[in-house]
Formats: C-alpha cells, sequence, structure tokens
C-alpha cells in the first residue's frame, strides 16, 4: 500500500513551488538555500547535545492592536519555513475543501466586537498550553508537552485518530489529508499521510540554539512587531519584557490551560 | 545506381541508430544510475558503530534516537536519520543523490531481501537535506557534486 | 420454566449462503472504501481540519453503543432474574460481540494510520478515555465469550451469574466510556457534560433492544420458529421504556444548556437554525427514533401487531444514526467560541457562512465503510446462529412463560 519503497526513479521536484518561494527568500533576512531550508546565520548553530529541561519555558506575545489588517506574512513565513507551501492541493479538489484540509500551523482571524463594532485581527496558532487537552485525550501519547513547555506530535506514535483535534479548544491541529512525498517536499518538518500536526514553536530552530521563530520574525520585517516570542521563565527576555509592559490575557482563559502564548488588546 | 543503394542504406542505417541512441540517452536521464562507491560510506572502515552491530542492531538506535531527538531535543549525535543518510547516499553521474532507499541502494538490499517494510522514508527525506545533510550538501556542491533539490533550472530534471 | 432446547438456524443452504454472500459483498465494499481511504489520504472524504470525525464515527459510535445494549436482554434474564429472557440470553450474547466487532473495525479502518494499530496497543496514555476504551471494548469481548461459554457449556452452568454480573457491569462502564469520549471535551459547547455518559448508556438500551428484535423477528420468521407474544410483547415494550428515558435525557441536556446564556449560540444552531442538522434532530432524534416508535409500541392495537413492532425498532435505529449524526458532526460543525463577544468575521479556513459553520458533506467512501461495519456485525451474527446453538427452537408462550403452560395444561 505505501509508495515509500517503490522509489526507484528520480522524482520531479515541482519548479513552480521553488520559483515561488525562492522569489519570496530573495526578501528573507535569513539565506535561503532550497525550499525549506534556510541556512541559519545565526553564529551559534550548535545542535543540542544535552536533553531540555524546564528550564526554558517557551513562549508568545501577541498584540493585536499591531496586527494589520490584510497582513499575512506570519502565515506566509510559517509556511515555507515548515513545508507547508510545498504541499500541492489533490488533483481534482475544491480549493476551498483543500484550504480546509491542508495544515494551517498558524491563521488569521478576524474578529468584530458586538458592542463597540471595532475590528480586531490576530493569529491564532497552538497556545502551547501548560496542561494541554490535546496531550489528556491522546491515546497513544504521542501529543505530548516537552520539558521546554513546547506542545507537538510524535508522529512515530500517532495513529491519526484525531482525537487531539476534537479536543483542542483552539483548532490548533491540523491531519494530513494526503499523500506527501518526502524528496519532494525537503523541510525541516518531516510529514506523512495520516498523522496530526501542529505549530512547534520551530523547534528545528530552537534546537540549534536559534531564538526566534519564522513568523515572529516575518512580522518584525514587516514592520508591524505584533509577535514576540522567547522564554518566559527569563526576566531578559523579549517576550518577558514585553508582558511587564502591557496588559495580556490568555485566550479563554476560563478554561485555566496556562498557555504560553498570550494575547493583548483583545 | 547499384553501389549507391548500399550507401544509402548504410546512411539511413546510421542515422536510425544515431536517433535509438539519442533516445536512449534521454531515457539513461529518467532513472540516476548510483555510482557505486560514491557513497561517503564507501570511503570509511565502519560505521558509527562496529558494522556487524549495525547489521543487527540499528533500527534499536534508531528507534532509541527519535525518541531521544523527538522527546528530549537532542540534535549532537552520530545516531541520527539524517546522518545515516549523509554517508550512505550515493550519488549518479550527475552529481544528484540517490534516494538512500531506492531500489538496490543501500538500505533496500538488506530490507528487500529480509521483507522488512521500511516506513521511515514515508515522511522523511531519503536524500541530505535538514542541517547535518545540508553541511554534506554544501560539501558535496563545493566537490561538484550536486543535490537535486538544489537544482533551480528546470529541464535537467529526468522527464518521467 | 420447560427445559429450553436451542437449535441451529435451519434456512435452507442457498438461502443462507446467499445472504452470507450479499453481507460478505457489502462489507468487502466497505474495506474496499477504507483502502482508498487509507491509500490516497483522507481527502477523498468529506472530513476536514475542521470536521475531523464524521459519517465512519456515526455508524462506529451507533454500533458500539448498540452492541454494549444488544447484551442488556442477557443481562435482564441473568442479573435481574426475569426468566421469559433467559432463553434469549445466547442470541443476545453473541449479538453484542458482533455489533462491537462491527463498529470497532469501521473506527479502525478510519484511523489515519491503521497500520500502527500494534502502537496503539502497545503505547498507552491512560489519561486518555480512548486508551481506556481499547481494553474496554477488547475485554467486553472477552468477557461475554466467557459469558457465552458459562451459558453453553453445561460444565461451566456455575459461573453463570457472576459471568454475567461481570458482563453487565462491564458494559455500564464501557458505554460510559464511550460517552466520556465526548462528554470529558472542554473545548466544545454540545459536549463538556456529565450527561454524556448516561446519555450513551440509555441511547445503548434503545439501540440494541431495536436491532435485537428485528434479529430475533427476522431469524424467527425464515425459519419458521414460533416466536410468542410474551417474549415479543415483554421486549417491545422495554424499548419504549427505554426510548421514553432517552427522551427525558435529551431534554434535561437541552434545559440545561438554554438556561446558560453562553450555550445559546450552539442551542439555537442544533434547535433551530442548523439546518440539517437541526433536521436530524428534530425528525430523526425526536420524532423517528423517539416519539413515532414510542407511540407504536405503546398503542392498543398497532402495539401488538408485529409488522408494526418491526417498523417502530426499524425507526429507533434509522433515530439512532441521525442522533449520532448530530451529536457526533453537529457539534463539530458549531464552530468553538474563542472569543465570547465577538463575531467572528473570517476564521481563516475560507468559510463561506457568517456563522462560521464548518462545511461537512458526507462522502461516498465514508458511507461505504460505516455500512461495511454493519455488514461486518450480521455477518458474524448470521454465521453465528448457524453454526452454533443460539437460538431456542421455539419461543412460544407455553414455552417461555410456565403460568401460560400451567394455564393452558388446566383447560
Amino acid at each position: 500500500m505505501w509508495e515509500g519503497n517503490e522509489m526507484s526513479e528520480h522524482s520531479q521536484v515541482p519548479d513552480v513551488g521553488r520559483r515561488r518561494f525562492l522569489g519570496m527568500a530573495a526578501g528573507a533576512a535569513t539565506a535561503s538555500i532550497a525550499p525549506g531550508v534556510v541556512l541559519h546565520t545565526l553564529a551559534e548553530a550548535e545542535p543540542r547535545s544535552e536533553a531540555v529541561t524546564d528550564k526554558v519555558r517557551w513562549g508568545m506575545l501577541i498584540d493585536a492592536s499591531k496586527c494589520a489588517e490584510g497582513c499575512d506574512a506570519c502565515v506566509r513565513a510559517c509556511n515555507d519555513e515548515n513545508g507547508i507551501s510545498l504541499m500541492e492541493k489533490p488533483e481534482g479538489q475544491s480549493p476551498v475543501k483543500w484550504h480546509q484540509q491542508r495544515p494551517s500551523w498558524i491563521r488569521k482571524v478576524r474578529l468584530k466586537d458586538n458592542l463597540t463594532g471595532q475590528i480586531t485581527t490576530l493569529p491564532m496558532l497552538c497556545q502551547h498550553c501548560e496542561t494541554p487537552p490535546c496531550v489528556d485525550v491522546c491515546p497513544t501519547g504521542a501529543s505530548f508537552k516537552r520539558a521546554d513547555g513546547i506542545v507537538m506530535v510524535d508522529r512515530h506514535i500517532c495513529i491519526g485518530c484525531r482525537y487531539c483535534m476534537m479536543g483542542c479548544p483552539y483548532n490548533a491541529r491540523s491531519f494530513i489529508h494526503e499523500n506527501i512525498e518526502p524528496r519532494e517536499h525537503l523541510t525541516h518538518t518531516p510529514r506523512g499521510k495520516g498523522c496530526v500536526e501542529s505549530c512547534n514553536f520551530c523547534v528545528h530552530r530552537l534546537d540549534y540554539g536559534g531564538t526566534t521563530t519564522a513568523c515572529q520574525e516575518a512580522c518584525a520585517r514587516e514592520g508591524h512587531e505584533a509577535i514576540v516570542f522567547g522564554d518566559l521563565n527569563d526576566a531578559e527576555s523579549p517576550v518577558s519584557k514585553a508582558l511587564a509592559e502591557v496588559r495580556s490575557r490568555q485566550i479563554r482563559e476560563d478554561l485555566q490551560l496556562n498557555t504560553g502564548v498570550r494575547y493583548s488588546g483583545v | 545506381m547499384n553501389r549507391a543503394k548500399p550507401l544509402k542504406d548504410l546512411g539511413l542505417a546510421l542515422a536510425l541508430a544515431g536517433a535509438v541512441s539519442a533516445l536512449a540517452g534521454c531515457d539513461e536521464d529518467a532513472t540516476p544510475k548510483a555510482i557505486e562507491g560514491s557513497a561517503k560510506a564507501a570511503k570509511l572502515s565502519s560505521c558509527v558503530r562496529p558494522t556487524e552491530f549495525m547489521r543487527h542492531n540499528h533500527m534499536e538506535l534508531i528507534k532509541h534516537q527519535r525518541n531521544l531527538t523527538v522527546h528530549q531535543g537532542i540534535r549532537k549525535t552520530d545516531l541520527s536519520l539524517a546522518g545515516c543518510i549523509d554517508c550512505h547516499v550515493q550519488y549518479d553521474a550527475r552529481g544528484r543523490a540517490v534516494p538512500v532507499n531506492a531500489e538496490g541502494q543501500f538500505c533496500d538490499k538488506c530490507h528487500d531481501y529480509a521483507a522488512v517494510e521500511l516506513t521511515c522514508f514515508q515522511c522523511h527525506a531519503a536524500v541530505p537535506n535538514g542541517p547535518y545533510g545540508q553541511a554534506s550538501a554544501e560539501r558535496a556542491a563545493r566537490s561538484g557534486h550536486r543535490i537535486a533539490a538544489l537544482d533551480t533550472e528546470s529541464g535537467d530534471v529526468g522527464g518521467q | 420454566m420447560k427445559k429450553i432446547s436451542y437449535l441451529e438456524w435451519s434456512v435452507p443452504s442457498p438461502r443462507y449462503w446467499a445472504l452470507l454472500g450479499v453481507l460478505a459483498l457489502v462489507a468487502g465494499v466497505g474495506v474496499l472504501s477504507a483502502y482508498f481511504m487509507e491509500h490516497d489520504g483522507h481527502w477523498i472524504t468529506g472530513m476536514t481540519n475542521l470536521v475531523v470525525w464524521g459519517t465512519p464515527h456515526v455508524f462506529a459510535v451507533f454500533l458500539i453503543v448498540a452492541a454494549s445494549g444488544a447484551l442488556n436482554v442477557a443481562s435482564i434474564g441473568t442479573v435481574f432474574g426475569r426468566t421469559p429472557y433467559k432463553p434469549l440470553a445466547r442470541l443476545s450474547s453473541v449479538l453484542a460481540v458482533a455489533l462491537l466487532a462491527g463498529g470497532l473495525a469501521v473506527l479502525v479502518l478510519d484511523l489515519g494510520r491503521p497500520d500502527r494499530l500494534i502502537v496503539a496497543m502497545t503505547h498507552y496514555n491512560f489519561k486518555s478515555i480512548f486508551a481506556w476504551n481499547i481494553f474496554l471494548y477488547t475485554g467486553f469481548m472477552a468477557i461475554v465469550l466467557a459469558y457465552l461459554f458459562t451459558q453453553m457449556e453445561r460444565k461451566a452452568g456455575g459461573y453463570y451469574k457472576p459471568a454475567g454480573f461481570g458482563a453487565f457491569v462491564w458494559r455500564l462502564i464501557l458505554t460510559t466510556g464511550t460517552g466520556s469520549i465526548f462528554g470529558f471535551l472542554v473545548s466544545r459547547q454540545a459536549y463538556d457534560s456529565a450527561l454524556m455518559a448516561p446519555w450513551f448508556i440509555l441511547m445503548s438500551f434503545a439501540f440494541g433492544m431495536a436491532i435485537f428484535i428485528l434479529v430475533l423477528l427476522y431469524t424467527y420468521k425464515e425459519d419458521d420458529r414460533e416466536l410468542g407474544d410474551v417474549v415479543l410483547f415483554r421486549l417491545k415494550n422495554v424499548l419504549g421504556l427505554f426510548l421514553a428515558a432517552v427522551l427525558f435525557f435529551t431534554a434535561i441536556y437541552h434545559l440545561t444548556k438554554l438556561y446558560g446564556t453562553k450555550y445559546h449560540g450552539v442551542e439555537d444552531f442544533i434547535l433551530l437554525s442548523g439546518g440539517i442538522y437541526t433536521l436530524f434532530f428534530w425528525l430523526g432524534h425526536v420524532l423517528l427514533g423517539g416519539l413515532v416508535p414510542m407511540g407504536i409500541v405503546w398503542h392498543p392495537v398497532l402495539g401488538k401487531n408485529r409488522a408494526w413492532i418491526a417498523s417502530a425498532a426499524g425507526l429507533v435505529i434509522l433515530g439512532g444514526l441521525m442522533t449520532m449524526y448530530v451529536v457526533i458532526i453537529g457539534a463539530q460543525a458549531y464552530p468553538l467560541q474563542v472569543f465570547p463577544g465577538k463575531t467572528v468575521l473570517d476564521l481563516g479556513y475560507d468559510i463561506g457562512n457568517p456563522g462560521q459553520i464548518a462545511p461537512y458533506v458526507p462522502s461516498l467512501p465514508e458511507f461505504l465503510l460505516g455500512l461495511g461495519g454493519v455488514a461486518i456485525a450480521l455477518l458474524i451474527t448470521v454465521a453465528g446462529v448457524r453454526m452454533l446453538k443460539l437460538l431456542p427452537e421455539s419461543l412460544a408462550d407455553a414455552v417461555v412463560d410456565p403460568h401460560v403452560a400451567a394455564r393452558s395444561a388446566g383447560k
């Protein structure tokens, strides 16, 4: 059934995908060498050799008042960083349905206040809760929270039951609905049909000494700086400083999940 | 007239032969033929662990390492899957990496015989990719090999 | 009570094999659908990142809930000592196992990675009710088969009561686990309720009984065996009782949610403005799956007519599937309430309607897979009654009820 072993011919890497990406990569601050493969200009691209601990807790502050309506730089950056932009709509699928089936790690949400009519836009992503419902409901333990607070899916043991997607209060998770040809999707984020995934705070960067996420970088590049990322346990980190300055809240705070992503201006 | 006919026949035959060999040349591009011994591993005396040990236990190492990487974030290791591919992947005459699990390649040679299905490459790339692979890709680029993923021009990829 | 003698189902061979063939064909088509879903990926189904559980789960949960309910007939005999139910215990046990097998088959075949079933059976997160359900479902099969053994093997007869008690308790825990799959989820407006577990238990009583009645009527009619009114009327009256209990819980569920302003949105969606979900709720759950069959089975004339009783049972099954559609799919279609006090103009999923109701259209592969599960359950049942002594040779009133026998002997 699986085609993984029948690779006896060299596969066509879609030119369109590469060209599209390369065009966008030209505007990227970091040098891009291939779709989804980014050479970090950080001085320390040092792979982690010790087990991750809870000394660090990764978190984010999103200031919705700085989020620009119509801008989707964070979404595009995430899609490129994680190989989502390399995925193609299966032939014959409606574009709308494909939009609801393709991975959405981060998406722009547009709201209107019922009383004042004010419009707010903000990016919605995995909230990296301290007590994640998705981790509670996963039968195999594939959905888990890493010591440093990143909530992610161990796709080696995910059976694709989608219970975590039912349980997530934020619709943060995505299921891979179609065949992936890994050789055509060289990316930091190995993925295959039938498993579930979600934002992992660009863990492939963090594990090599990085301290930024693609979405945060993109937002900063656009000049909005609505997304701030960093170590919540470090009072000097960008996110801790930002949290000290503005009034922030959790989305769906009544669930008391102690999310790692906080919002202000909404 | 009588003597010209054999010449004409010969000319026609040669032209046909040329056309056929040109077509055959196109066919060659469709399936990259790995050059035996082009893998990094070919030049090394042994794997990251003794060869016999690897033959029997590589699956345990891979399984254990994947848990360390995914759950503990450990990336610096000589036991990463990317590292295996980096070393064991072979290249074709045009410097393109041949997928390490393709027919007759490194993984397939034993797995086909042992009839054990490989599921790694349903998700993982079977050519050098990513930080370890990236370093290898750069090295390869510097030494004249090319990695398919880095190709930017169309048309050089075999038609299929 | 007269000693009951059990006999294999003895319809003519061509009939039996034809029936088996049809069921095998439907089951085969279901498995083939699952193959395509697994091979091409779930993009060929109607399921998306917003509606992650679709028609296969409607069928699977229905079958699993019905399975625990089908055992009820045996439990009423063994645990509660009601004599007329005792001859039915064997069929009840096998039907329970068969329905569960069918439901599980659909559930497993719909997984994103069904090839990882071994992983599912070796890696457990015991905070997940799903993980518990794996044990509850397989354990149910084991305990019911053990119970069946005590019923059929004379030497094991001493263990009949403990096995029956064990099976009854297990089945209650199982259905609690199934209802809690949904009840434990805080994220969705339509879930997050302690009512769901007992509600599912009551629904299991109804679904299981309806299926049992239909199987009984069919097998006895085809084999020209006598099925007396004593047995049949008890079953259909109890069915009516269960339906009433289900509707009671439905009423409580909705009244409670209607009281709190924060649930007005989801209640409006289910009860009024939800399109197909509203239709399925009122027409399927309340009317066809509740009030109409209740009216039939308790009607002084219709309730004594076999064709009407069978229709009532059929309606319960249809209504049950429609109920599951609302409970499983409707609850996903209604958007998560992430920003109270705000109207969501765009969720980021290209949803075309202002209410952000997630679109879902059942696809053919999903439906065929679900149907295949039903066929698997019936296949096991048909083969079981044919090969084993599960069906009493006669369920005539005189055989089942000693008082009737005495009355007719006294005449």
